[in-house]
């Protein structure tokens, strides 16, 4: 079912910008053309490439939004998300969490 | 005259003619327009249909350019999980399952489920659950939930401490079962804004009420109020309401929500409904029948979920599972129908995600 719908419709989570459209979604209730349009301003390409995997190899490793494949010495998890919230101008809960555990050493 | 390879409702394959698929998708449509007192789609809508079913290739797709957003439900129980949620069954742990999916099977958001998935069998074992969500949100980067279905059922007899409207319907005590159902309602809202409230604490991206009225209108009306206590306690909490059924089902018969009969609605009354208790995106179903053919289930849903899109603010993200949004009931649903059916409701319905 999801290699189904990934193939008819997806935009390919973190092999493009997938979860970076998701985000806006839920962050600021975009409908899908607002929040490709607020995701491909902020990363200076147009919305017809984000879901090109050519673009976003590169693009995410330049950037540390974290990577589709295992690279070394690049972002991910915590580390990815916080170089997302820097991006798109948002908190995500859990870099908040982060944040507050860091704070109480 | 040519006949086309296309689905029964339960994914058998049947040949039809392009007269017999044309049929199919007036009288999908015009059922769907007469349930729901909606418009029936044009006939361009319809044109477009008619080639989307007719294409001969194996596997159809969106324009490119044209993706959506693909969110998840059921979480890694797809992996680990049995037949009853067309589980693969390979034990694996749920950060394994959650890596997985966003690196190899390009999904767009994630989630973590309890093995029941549902709002009730979470609440004792919620330190297990803020734990697991913890452990993965330090390594995950899509957007990452808690998923489970608010499934008020379980709070009837025999699983629960409230009298069975069903059982008490059946002797007449009417009064009775819609008393039962408003207490079971006001509990299932408290057990919301606990598991909630707890797994967004641990750093939980938001919830998915997945699977909402499946007991009917007074589980519509907890979760409501349970997705307006959490959007009170937790402001940025993403929110995903996605529905049971296209239709709500009147148990209780009277229960109301912002003033409004909740039971009988439609996608595009419930919508409106889950925007003003504060959900961020809504999930809109749409039934299969078994006995149809792909062409009047297909039709059929994107005119009901066409009209829920026409009239929100809010993204819309269609349920694609199997046995709904047009999509054949089947444990193994055909490719060739799943991906006809994604790229009709992104085109035609204009969703935003699936």
């Amino acid at each position: 079912m999801a290699i189904a719908h990934f193939v008819a419709s997806g935009m390919g989570g973190i092999r493009t910008a997938g979860d970076l459209v998701a985000r806006m979604q839920f962050d600021k209730r975009l409908r899908i053309d607002k929040a490709k349009e607020f995701v491909a301003k902020k990363l200076g390409v147009s919305s017809f490439d984000l879901s090109d995997e050519y673009i976003f190899r590169e693009l995410r490793e330049e950037r540390g939004l974290g990577v589709i494949t295992g690279v070394p010495k690049t972002p991910k998890g915590i580390a990815a998300k916080m170089n997302i919230e820097d991006l798109l101008g948002i908190k995500i809960n859990s870099c908040e969490l982060f944040r507050q555990y860091r704070a109480k050493r | 005259m040519a006949k086309f390879y296309t689905r029964r409702g339960d994914g058998k394959t049947l040949q039809m003619s392009k007269e017999e698929i044309k049929t199919a998708i007036h009288e999908g449509t015009a059922d769907a327009a007469d349930m729901g007192n909606i418009k029936a789609l044009s006939s361009n809508d319809m044109e477009a249909l008619l080639d989307i079913i007719c294409s001969n290739d194996r596997i159809a797709s969106v324009e490119r350019g044209k993706e959506v957003v693909l969110s998840y439900d059921i979480g890694q129980l797809d992996m680990s999980g049995d037949n009853g949620n067309s589980g693969g069954g390979v034990p694996s742990s749920r950060l394994n399952g959650a890596l997985v999916h966003e690196r190899t099977l390009c999904a767009d958001t994630f989630e973590l489920a309890h093995s029941d998935y549902s709002i009730k069998p979470s609440k004792p074992v919620i330190a297990n659950e803020m734990n697991d969500m913890e452990v993965v949100q330090n390594n995950i980067i899509i957007p990452y939930f808690y998923g489970a279905m608010p499934n008020m059922g379980l709070y009837y007899a025999p699983d629960g401490p409230y009298g069975n409207p069903a059982d008490l319907m059946r002797e007449f005590k009417i009064e009775e079962a819609q008393q039962q159902a408003t207490l079971a309602s006001e509990h299932l809202t408290r057990d919301i804004k606990y598991v909630s409230t707890k797994i967004y604490s641990a750093g939980a991206d938001g919830f998915n009420f997945d699977t909402t009225a499946s007991a009917g209108d007074a589980d519509f009306v907890g979760t409501l109020h349970g997705v307006e206590q959490l959007r009170k306690e937790c402001p940025d909490a993403y929110i995903m309401v996605g529905m049971a059924g296209e239709n709500v089902m009147g148990i209780h018969g009277e229960i109301q929500y912002d003033g409004q009969v909740v039971a009988g609605m439609f996608p595009h009354q419930q919508c409106k409904l889950a925007e003003k208790a504060g959900a961020d995106v809504f999930g809109p179903v749409a039934n299969t029948n078994t006995g149809k053919s792909l062409a009047w289930n297909l039709a059929r849903a994107v005119t009901f979920v066409k009209a829920c899109s026409e009239v929100t603010k809010l993204p819309i993200h269609v349920n694609m599972g199997m046995g709904v949004g047009g999509i054949p009931m089947s444990e193994t649903p055909p490719i060739d129908a799943v991906t006809r059916c994604s790229k009709a409701m992104v085109e035609i319905a204009k969703v935003d995600g699936v």
